[in-house]
């Protein structure tokens, strides 16, 4: 990207971020600065605010408090430099294609380059055979696969996925995996949340461990699922790996 | 997406553009627009004579009926070149006042009284108008009246004031006003066995009958006479006068008025011109 | 009955649908962006907005007549430009009477669809009226439901075009209008009639549109 601005994105710094609904507190004085170049991975249990976090992190969601602070500008209605891919990708009713066009043109690509753009995004991702096919008919994991080309054809510094692979069978979420892996390879920032421990081991640099809004823990990978240093983040390996235990049994 | 949206954009307006150019819009080069009565345009006196006119003429006649009321008020806001209406009183007010300016006779109908067969108020056989109203008041036998402000609901009240009767007593019970044209107010007194006060032209076109006839007619002073004048371009320079005075002529010179003469229904002569050349 | 009436009743139909389809169109071209567009941003009073839009759907056609005819007449503001008693001043008047219920339908749908896509729009850097024109082109053949029901009540009102058109006869006469002054002069057989062709037309519309819309939904999904 010849045209990126010279200063980058990362670090992220998030300062005291809270953030309250209804009453009910779903992140609570998150601190934390990501760095670019590792694969950060969030864990936690059900309901811990990680999905809040990924939100709040992207701008989708302000926090009530604190402040999520990039270190570089975006400015409003320049092209993002940042993606996300939800659990349940967003198509719109246009071919794959036009799904393509749509994120290039909002993303200002001038309108001759946006048809080899999004042909090479769908080679790289192994759709380019139904390009011309309506997007919401595909599979899911198709349409996720589509989601993640979209994503990485706009080239951004940093890329939010949150459990891209839930609703997946074991086959297309591996194929999900190496597109994840490639847009690490190719040099933007992965941020993921996932409950599938495998993958995280398979992926993850680091790990945050969220519980009940609060980031409990923060390690690399490797000292992450051999010594949890948190009695929670043991608990919660415990009660998502049962085959630990009787592996050890 | 800026092909999908502009292509969305395009496609409309290029609908509603190729609509609206489509439309007759201003295409003939000469037309006037004529406020007149339901009285002329429903008894299809209008539909025999103006194609006579435009031929000779090329200027098309645009009829709006109203009744005389709305008519002259229309003519008043200026959005009619040529008023054409029945109602004397009305119409030399509308002159004096300025809004027109060269009444002219042009011919007239007669007003009939319109009754169920059973006759409630017996008053088939007298050719006293106000003999009869004042016995359908005195019988509260029900009677359906314009009450449009019409010339013929203005004779009407004429009518009953020279009976003696106030049918506003009766309003809301055996006196129903129903603020509509000849046609409505016609259909109304059939589905209800009223008395009505009716031009004949009207009568004659009128088809949903039902069990109602004519009770009373002949009385001079069922005499309607029509006049037709100019919207006064001082007040409304926009006023086609050349298009609008030559209506006027035309219609008054003795090739309109034999038109008018030459119109039947039925075999019988609705309107009678009187034109005073 | 009716088929005495030619041809003259093919130009009346005609009329009638070239009035409707325009003024369809021109309410459109304001009343889609707009109601899409209140669906999608965020600004103070948008509650106010949408119950005034909800609101006008009851707007009744002859009010909408009278005013039309206020500002169109001679004596009025929009005097000058002649165009009471012409087709042009019932197309204004029915795109006054439709603009609401495309708008108020047209948010309420496309409300729906930001429900689903605000997150990926946003994602993305779309703006409001980005997002308005995509979830305009998204929900597309809900629209062509939307645009029929604004169709449908555009060619069967019959009070303002009366005001505003006058009823003259080869310039101004629709099939509504036709009906009324044939209910007038009494022959009911013949306004029936009339209904009837107006019924067909519209029924033989709808049949047409919602068997495209379902083509077209069934290939996209």
């Amino acid at each position: 990207m010849a045209s990126r601005p010279p200063s980058s994105l990362l670090p992220l710094v998030l300062d005291d971020v809270s953030f309250a609904a209804r009453g009910r507190t779903i992140l609570d004085r998150v601190n934390l600065t990501l760095e670019r170049g590792v694969r950060t991975v969030v864990l936690g249990p059900n309901g811990a605010g990680k999905s809040v976090l990924l939100r709040v992190m992207h701008g989708l969601i302000s926090p009530t408090s604190g402040s999520v602070r990039w270190s570089a500008r975006e400015a409003p209605g320049a092209p993002r430099r940042q993606a996300m891919v939800f659990q349940r990708p967003v198509m719109f009713r246009r071919s794959v294609m036009g799904n393509l066009r749509f994120a290039l043109e909002v993303a200002g690509v001038p309108r001759a380059e946006r048809g080899g753009r999004a042909e090479a995004a769908l080679d790289r991702v192994g759709l380019s055979g139904i390009a011309h096919q309506p997007a919401r008919v595909l599979s899911g994991g198709e349409q996720q696969r589509l989601a993640l080309a979209r994503a990485w054809m706009l080239a951004p510094e940093v890329l939010f996925l949150d459990e891209p692979t839930a609703n997946l069978d074991p086959g297309s979420a591996r194929a999900i995996e190496a597109i994840v892996q490639a847009i690490h390879d190719a040099g933007t920032k992965i941020v993921m949340v996932t409950h599938n421990l495998g993958q995280a081991r398979r992926l993850a640099d680091e790990i945050l461990f969220l519980h009940g809004g609060r980031l409990c823990e923060r390690s690399a990978a490797a000292d992450f699922f051999h010594r949890p240093a948190t009695a929670e983040a043991a608990a919660y390996l415990e009660g998502e790996l049962p085959w630990r235990l009787t592996a050890a049994a | 997406m800026a092909t999908h949206r502009r292509r969305l954009i395009g496609t409309v307006f290029a609908a509603a553009l190729a609509a609206l150019a489509s439309l007759p819009a201003a295409a003939q080069p000469k037309s006037i627009v004529v406020a007149s009565t339901t009285s002329t345009e429903q008894s299809g006196l209008f539909g025999h004579i103006l194609p006579t006119f435009t031929k000779k003429t090329g200027i098309q006649v645009k009829v709006v009926a109203l009744g005389t009321g709305q008519a002259l008020d229309v003519g008043r806001r200026g959005d009619a070149d040529v008023v054409f209406v029945h109602d004397r009183v009305a119409e030399d007010k509308f002159v004096a006042d300025g809004w027109g300016i060269g009444r002219r006779d042009v011919m007239y109908n007669d007003f009939v009284l319109i009754g169920p067969k059973a006759d409630p108020a017996k008053v088939a056989g007298t050719k006293d108008v106000a003999a009869a109203l004042k016995r359908i008041a005195e019988a509260k036998a029900p009677f359906v009246s314009r009450g449009d402000k019409s010339g013929t609901h203005a004779a009407e009240l004429r009518y009953f004031k020279l009976a003696g009767a106030d049918p506003l007593q009766g309003k809301g019970s055996w006196y129903r006003e129903t603020g509509s044209g000849m046609g409505p107010a016609l259909n109304t007194a059939s589905s209800m066995n009223a008395y009505i006060l009716a031009d004949r032209g009207t009568w004659l076109a009128f088809k949903n009958r039902g069990e109602l006839g004519i009770v009373v007619e002949g009385d001079k002073r069922l005499f309607n006479p029509y006049g037709v004048m100019l919207v006064n371009p001082a007040r409304h320079p926009h006023v086609k006068v050349s298009e609008g005075s030559a209506f006027i002529e035309w219609i008054v010179s003795k090739e309109g008025q034999d038109a008018i003469a030459s119109y039947k229904v039925g075999g019988e002569q609705l309107f009678f011109a009187d034109a005073h050349n | 009955m009716v088929v005495t009436l030619d041809p003259k009743l093919g130009e009346i139909v005609l009329l009638s649908l070239r009035v409707s389809v325009s003024s369809v169109a021109l309410a459109g071209v304001f009343a889609l962006p707009l109601g899409a567009a209140v669906a999608v941003a965020e600004f103070p009073g948008k509650r106010g907005v949408v119950t005034t839009l909800n609101a006008l759907l009851g707007l009744p056609a002859v009010v909408v007549g009278l005013a039309i005819y206020l500002l169109l007449s001679r004596s009025g503001p929009l005097g000058a430009f002649g165009i009471l008693f012409t087709p042009s001043a019932m197309v204004i008047a029915q795109a006054v009477l439709v603009f609401p219920l495309l708008a108020a339908l047209t948010r309420q749908v496309v409300a729906d669809a930001w429900g689903e896509s605000r997150e990926q729009l946003v994602s993305l850097g779309a703006g409001t009226w980005t997002s308005a024109f995509a979830l305009l082109v998204d929900v597309r053949y809900t629209l062509v439901t939307i645009v029929l029901a604004g169709f449908g009540r555009a060619i069967a009102e019959v009070g303002a075009v009366m005001i505003v058109g006058g009823n003259i006869d080869g310039v101004t006469r629709v099939m509504t209008t036709a009906i009324a002054l044939e209910t007038s002069k009494g022959d009911l057989p013949l306004a029936v009639g009339l209904g009837i062709v107006l019924l067909a037309i519209v029924f033989a519309l709808n049949i047409a549109a919602t068997a495209i819309k379902d083509a077209a939904q069934r290939h996209h999904g």
